[in-house]
């Protein structure tokens, strides 16, 4: 890998990852609701439809279930579709296609159809949009055999986890944090493909290990700075991949910090977080010196006011405050 | 069945040979249900059960005017499509039983016959759910260059979900080959059409799409072939996608536990009189193509191959429980 670094953004990486695909691959294909002329809802595709024509960067209707059936349909029939939903939210027109087809079609026909689709989508809170734009449901997704789930946080993950999910024979659905779009940073020049599987150690620490993902992760490697003022030092895990959990990656940091911390912008009941702690608790029990702790959002609809919205959501503050409550400091 | 045999379109060639392998086919599908009705009460096969007692002529109809290499998309009273398809009747009874010969492996059973070998892409068992998928399969055809035509059979039912509406826009929106065709056999489950839609001549709707419609009687299988070549010979002269509401109804339960408290015997024994078959075999007597010799004859071969289906799904083994996750994701090469 040359050493050369060039400055963008996770908005610019996606863009990257997308239309390098495109270039790779004459199968593959973006298709979703204002990813052509307008250059999509959060700007990634933007320029492509200008690059690649409208058959390849493909605007839709506003037709969740349709579109994202045909991507479905799209894909046994031999292309590689790129589905973007616009959010989350909106995916949830979608679940039934997504559920009932995607995720069953392979093992229901004994093993005849593969589904190689891609679909992404934006998630979570932090912009003030209110309870219907502001949803974490990606554990809902991390539930679902058949599918696997991924969630970008850095640039380098941003970049390089498309092509190999539009490789993978089977459906990927990929989280795109709506906080992380207009972050900045180096990448390397000529980053490529990264893998879909396994968590990452984004920080070593030998107190305490902090468990997260996607949008809260930038949050929780702030929080673990603060921690090392005070002489706390917190290992950070990046889940990257939600389904199939990296365990191992889990228990190895468990086995030398003895302490972890999940933090997610879920809300609690029912959540990863819940899975997490789970695992931990089977895996892991006899290491544990206190209980695993969990930082999730508050249990309400996320709510329009600034002071409101910060209130419900996993905040800096809040991860040192959970991560000295293992600690007993 | 229309009189004189040319009423949608008039263009077919009927001769002895060919009158003779639609009764055939409509009879296969017919024994073989009633074969399943049967098992299901000794408790052979289980689950679901959605039989197309009625309804033969729909699925033999149109996959006459089908390639190999076209697809099929159907729902969960998929039998008939299935046979008509071409898929061997022996593996889809053994997919009945659930045993691992079955075309689906037998993990799909009554409701999910899928076979990539006949490009039939279920068996779905979501209620409209099947008519995205079919324009995915048209789209991908379309964006490759290859001159195919994706069927997708679906009931009336279906009309009510968003997913027709939006399959039907995107497929006339991006002019995909897709050959839509409704059996509207007037009743989703229990709730019979006027109950359930404020428009019930279904055509229109899809006319509200620009998509060419037609209804047809459901019950006139030459109808349905002569009509059925015509819309597939526009889909592949690339004018977009086509619709077809067959009109029919089905002779027996919605499935196994329905009592069928929503309408009148009468009601079905009137249907029953225009059946496919009943009128199908009527006007071949009629016409001399067909007398009591070659009546039985075909009657005998079909119980033949039904029961060598039975034994064969008789003698088919399980899935050992260790390949219970097997296929939930691709095997990658280690």
């Amino acid at each position: 890998m040359s050493a050369e670094m060039i400055q963008t953004s996770y908005r610019e990486a996606l863009r990257e990852g997308i239309r390098d695909a495109l270039k790779r691959d004459a199968r593959v294909f973006l298709m979703g609701e204002d990813v052509g002329r307008y250059g999509g809802c959060y700007a990634v595709s933007k320029g492509l439809y200008d690059e690649f024509g409208p058959e390849r960067i493909r605007d839709t209707p506003l037709s969740e279930c349709g579109f994202t059936g045909a991507g479905i349909g799209a894909a046994m029939g031999g292309m590689r579709p790129i589905v973007e939903i616009m959010t989350v939210n909106f995916s949830l027109l979608a679940l039934d296609q997504i559920v009932n087809n995607a995720a069953t079609l392979r093992h229901m026909s004994g093993g005849q159809f593969n589904i190689p689709l891609v679909i992404r989508m934006a998630c979570g809170a932090g912009k003030q949009l209110a309870a219907q734009h502001s949803h974490s449901l990606e554990g809902w997704y991390a539930h679902i055999p058949g599918i696997k789930v991924l969630a970008p946080a850095t640039l380098e993950d941003a970049r390089g986890m498309l092509w190999t999910a539009l490789e993978d024979p089977d459906p990927v659905v990929i989280f795109e944090h709506v906080m992380l779009y207009n972050r900045t940073g180096q990448l390397a020049a000529d980053a490529g493909p990264v893998p879909i599987e396994g968590a990452a150690v984004r920080l070593e620490g030998t107190d305490l290990s902090l468990v997260t993902y996607g949008g809260c992760l930038f949050k929780t490697l702030e929080a673990a700075g603060q921690l090392a003022a005070e002489d706390i030092s917190a290992e950070v895990i990046d889940l990257r991949c939600l389904r199939p959990l990296d365990d191992a990656t889990l228990m190895t940091s468990v086995a030398k910090t003895h302490r972890a911390v999940i933090i997610s912008e879920e809300w609690r009941s029912g959540s990863l977080a819940a899975e997490v702690s789970a695992r931990i608790m089977e895996q892991a029990f006899w290491d544990l010196d206190a209980p695993v702790g969990r930082l999730c959002t508050a249990e309400v609809p996320i709510p329009y006011p600034k002071h409101l919205e910060d209130a419900a959501l996993p905040q800096v503050s809040a991860i040192v405050d959970a991560a000295k409550a293992v600690l007993n400091r | 069945m229309s009189d004189t045999h040319t009423s949608a379109g008039g263009k077919l060639h009927l001769n002895r040979d060919h009158a003779l392998h639609l009764l055939r086919e409509m009879l296969r599908i017919r024994r073989f249900e009633e074969r399943c009705a049967e098992l299901y009460t000794q408790e052979k096969i289980r689950g679901f059960l959605h039989l197309y007692v009625g309804e033969e002529a729909i699925a033999v109809g149109v996959m006459q005017c089908l390639a190999p290499e076209d697809a099929v998309v159907a729902t969960y009273r998929e039998h008939g499509h299935a046979l008509a398809r071409g898929i061997d009747m022996k593996t889809l009874m053994a997919e009945m039983y659930g045993k691992q010969e079955g075309v689906s492996r037998g993990r799909g059973g009554s409701m999910h016959v899928f076979d990539a070998a006949t490009r039939l892409y279920g068996g779905n068992a979501i209620v409209g759910g099947g008519l995205p998928l079919a324009v995915g399969l048209a789209l991908a055809d379309k964006m490759q260059g290859r001159a195919r035509v994706t069927s997708c059979f679906f009931g009336e039912g279906a009309v009510a979900e968003g997913a027709f509406h939006e399959s039907l826009n995107l497929a006339a929106l991006w002019r995909l080959p897709v050959l839509f065709i409704c059996e509207n056999n007037l009743y989703a489950m229990g709730t019979a059409l006027e109950r359930s839609e404020s428009e019930t001549e279904i055509f229109h709707k899809a006319a509200s799409y620009k998509v060419p419609a037609v209804s047809l009687d459901g019950m006139d299988v030459i109808a349905i072939e002569a009509t059925t070549r015509q819309a597939v010979a526009a889909i592949r002269a690339g004018e977009g996608p086509q619709f077809l509401e067959c009109r029919t109804y089905r002779f027996r339960a919605h499935s196994m536990f329905d009592a069928q408290l929503y309408r009148d015997k009468a009601e079905v024994e009137a249907w029953k009189r225009k059946g496919p078959l009943l009128r199908f075999r009527h006007w071949l007597e009629e016409t001399h193509m067909l007398d009591a010799a070659e009546a039985e004859r075909i009657e005998s071969e079909v119980e033949d191959e039904l029961a060598a289906a039975v034994a064969f799904a008789e003698s088919g083994t399980w899935e050992p429980v260790e390949d219970l996750l097997r296929d939930v994701h691709t095997e990658q090469p280690a």
